[in-house]
């Protein structure tokens, strides 16, 4: 336990001495969100309406675009390695690393996500759904994306790679976050979507740990 | 114990040196199923099956949408079997069979997209409905493609194997999901029509035809991915002496 807090620790302090990083991620997500009204028109009825589509899709591709250097820099300079080497099972390490990457990029999008939603008109029971749903849904943004991180770890032309691979995996969770909002727009209850979600997060937090290890292995041998 | 020359050896064919004859020696037989079958099934397509009471003529291109679309979910299942498969037991074929699956299952997905295409025109007036099964469907066709792409960026052939096989299993949990998809989600796609529970709800002759388009189609596929097979043993054990020894490659190099 004490070498999962050690490696959240110095991926946060890592994270907070490359401040850019993050904050590029987070402003990429509010771009595109205040975007869409500006490709569509400002009709109140219509953004509530796509609301839920949008701010999801935008936090899937903010996550994205961290994920590339969830491993890279450390497998760059031998961190990763000498990991692999360490006494603590690879695994638990590797929950750490993917605990930091939520704590870095989903865990501001859940905190900004209403604010942008009041762009879009929504009222206060859907953004709360909408916290609910994306507090469920980006640490399994970032769990099934560690997975495809190890993959392409050190692959020609990786970063796009990443995006092929990783994007059907988030289908499912794209579908019950957003339709955790839609249901309860259209006034049927979230609490379905919501549980789907979290029993996909359930089994993300069991198996995806486990299969990024396994990958991580194949690309240092 | 006295008649263990019996015992089956099941591993022996796990090496690509006595893999390759015989997928050599498989393959005309598969190919002559495949048209045999086809030969059988198009003619019930065309000339015996009745016309569709509600459809119409236009019904007939389930023939080649169904089998396509369930070769495309099951071949992916047989492709993360050998990856994992691969993996437990380390074994060189196994990867190269799951290699040489995915083109096939990708070109299936992608039948089964367009043919489902050209009949929902007709009978729902639309090209395209984001309808449960059809967007599954796509999805299962992205993952070949991020398959093929994966295998194709790694250099390695055994780094590219495991790597792909990894991705296949966590994909495999995707197949599922389609065919459950039908009952999850309450939409425009018809439910299925074959089932083993109950009485299928189709004219005997079309599901006759539709088997026996499906058994060409499990041949076709056999025979395309031991072709395909060979090949990828012949590229990646090009180095060695019982390679440089075949027939056909003595006489293409000098």
């Amino acid at each position: 336990m004490s070498a999962i807090i050690a490696i959240i620790r110095r991926d946060l302090l890592l994270a907070m001495r490359r401040k850019s990083e993050v904050l590029t991620a987070l402003f990429f997500f509010i771009i595109v969100v205040s975007l869409f009204p500006l490709g569509i028109g400002p009709e109140t009825a219509l953004l509530r309406k796509i609301a839920p589509g949008i701010l999801w899709v935008a936090a899937l591709l903010a996550t994205m675009l961290g994920l590339s250097r969830l491993f890279a820099p450390d497998h760059a300079d031998g961190t990763l390695e000498q990991m692999v080497l360490s006494p603590t099972p690879l695994g638990l390490l590797i929950t750490g690393k993917i605990v930091a990457h939520w704590l870095t990029t989903g865990l501001p999008l859940v905190l900004l996500a209403p604010v942008l939603g009041i762009q879009f008109d929504l009222d206060t029971g859907a953004l709360g759904i909408l916290v609910i749903a994306l507090l469920l849904g980006t640490p399994l943004l970032s769990l099934i994306g560690a997975i495809g991180a190890a993959l392409t770890l050190g692959v020609r032309g990786g970063g796009v790679l990443l995006s092929l691979l990783v994007l059907p995996l988030y289908v499912p969770t794209l579908i019950f976050g957003a339709g955790a909002m839609e249901a309860h727009i259209a006034g049927l209850g979230a609490g379905g979507h919501l549980s789907l979600l979290a029993a996909l997060l359930a089994l993300a937090v069991f198996f995806a740990p486990w299969a990024t290890t396994a990958a991580l292995r194949i690309a240092l041998e | 114990m006295n008649n263990s020359h019996k015992i089956i050896h099941w591993f022996k064919y796990a090496s690509p040196q006595s893999f390759y004859p015989l997928a050599g020696k498989l393959i005309p037989w598969f190919w002559a199923l495949a048209a045999v079958f086809a030969g059988i099934g198009l003619w019930i397509t065309f000339f015996a099956a009745p016309t569709d009471a509600q459809q119409g003529e236009g019904y007939r291109i389930i023939f080649i949408h169904v089998p396509a679309a369930w070769m495309s979910m099951f071949i992916y299942m047989v492709m993360a079997a050998w990856a994992g498969l691969g993996l437990a037991l380390n074994t060189r074929l196994s990867g190269m069979m799951a290699q040489a699956l995915a083109p096939t299952g990708a070109i299936m997905a992608f039948l089964s997209l367009w043919t489902g295409a050209l009949w929902g025109k007709p009978m729902w007036g639309a090209w395209w409905v984001w309808d449960a099964r059809l967007t599954s469907a796509l999805i299962l066709f992205f993952l070949y493609i991020g398959f093929i792409a994966l295998q194709a960026a790694i250099d390695d052939p055994r780094r590219a194997d495991k790597a792909g096989a990894i991705l296949a299993l966590v994909g495999v949990v995707n197949v599922p999901i389609i065919y459950f998809s039908v009952k999850w989600w309450n939409t425009l796609h018809q439910g299925a029509s074959v089932s083993l529970m109950k009485a299928p709800t189709m004219a005997a002759t079309m599901l006759w035809g539709m088997l026996i388009m499906s058994l060409a189609f499990w041949m076709y596929s056999i025979a395309v991915a031991l072709t395909r097979v060979r090949a990828i043993i012949l590229e990646r054990e090009a180095h060695t002496e019982w390679v440089k020894e075949l027939a056909e490659v003595k006489g293409v190099t000098p």
